[in-house]
């Protein structure tokens, strides 16, 4: 499972059970964004511990802001899996928005290295 | 013939933006091409205001940050002026053919941006509500409830709006003016400051 633009690179490793994003992320409002909901979707159906590592993730719009917190909050209705936010402290937006994530979802881990 | 004009004002609005010595302005064309094939642009020209504006600032360290001034001020403009641009893009009015514009003025120790755009009465009326909703409510509270709001997929998220307050400790103020010379229209006038 791949999602590859000039702007952007978003895919999913089975074996560490992890979706990677890379670049620049500013699609068009929430309906842009559901081939990246469905990739978030079908990667929680395989792994029962999930990682999304956003360190390489330089730019998040705020409907992206908006998609990340309704995917975390379809994992926290689910109940069985376990959620692992991988971030950066030297990516600002990582450092100003992912935090309010864990509002959403107390469970949720966040690590920003 | 005399023209007549009604305004109204939320949050830290002033008339006269106050001197600077560096400020750049963008206008963008009312254009007939799709929407999709222009979005990318307004990514590209927030990237570009926030190199800009980053070149004038020292690469001095920031407190508890392991990025520096430049690198933080190159971040949050461009967060910012992509957030404004957006908005002013989605609540534009096509019909009425005006271009949206953005400024952002410099000062030592903020960063007033200005993004003006046109809009119909019904939009700018659910917008004011929302603006007096924000503005009478504890943001954080707010914050939470519109991102689980969101999240359920439940009405407009807003987000854009309470991102660059609540995350960037943005302050807005904004106007919206009629004038009976554009009927039907409403010109939206943001201002946001960023302490920086």
């Amino acid at each position: 499972m791949e999602i590859k633009t000039d702007d952007y690179s978003i895919w999913y490793e089975e074996a560490a059970s992890t979706v990677y994003f890379r670049g620049f992320l500013r699609l068009d409002g929430m309906e842009e964004y559901q081939p990246v909901m469905d990739l978030l979707l079908s990667a929680v159906d395989k792994s029962p511990t999930l990682t999304l590592n956003l360190q390489d993730l330089e730019f998040l719009n705020s409907s992206g802001i908006s998609m990340l917190s309704m995917f975390v909050v379809k994992v926290r209705d689910r109940g069985d899996v376990q959620l692992i936010l991988q971030g950066s402290n030297k990516v600002l937006w990582q450092t100003k928005s992912l935090r309010n994530l864990q509002r959403l979802m107390p469970g949720l881990a966040l690590e920003l290295t | 013939m005399t023209q007549t004009i009604s305004t109204q004002t939320f949050g830290e609005f002033a008339q006269e933006i106050p001197a600077s010595e560096e400020y750049l302005t963008m206008n963008f064309s009312p254009s007939s091409a799709p929407r999709k094939r222009r979005w990318s642009n307004y990514g590209l020209s927030a990237d570009f205001l926030g190199d800009y504006f980053a070149a004038f600032f020292p690469g001095d360290t920031v407190e508890d940050s392991p990025l520096n001034r430049r690198e933080t001020v190159k971040a949050a403009v461009s967060y910012i002026a992509n957030e404004l641009l957006e908005n002013a893009v989605k609540y534009s009015d096509e019909v009425a053919k005006r271009p949206i514009s953005i400024s952002l003025y410099l000062y030592e120790d903020k960063i007033i941006f200005q993004s003006i755009n046109h809009t119909s009465p019904a939009i700018a009326d659910k917008y004011c509500r929302f603006i007096q909703q924000v503005l009478t409510s504890d943001l954080d509270e707010l914050y939470t409830q519109q991102l689980e709001q969101t999240a359920l997929g439940s009405g407009e998220s807003n987000m854009g709006l309470l991102t660059m307050m609540n995350d960037y400790a943005a302050r807005f103020g904004w106007q919206f003016q009629t004038s009976d010379s554009i009927p039907d229209t409403v010109q939206v006038n943001v201002l946001v400051h960023l302490d920086i």
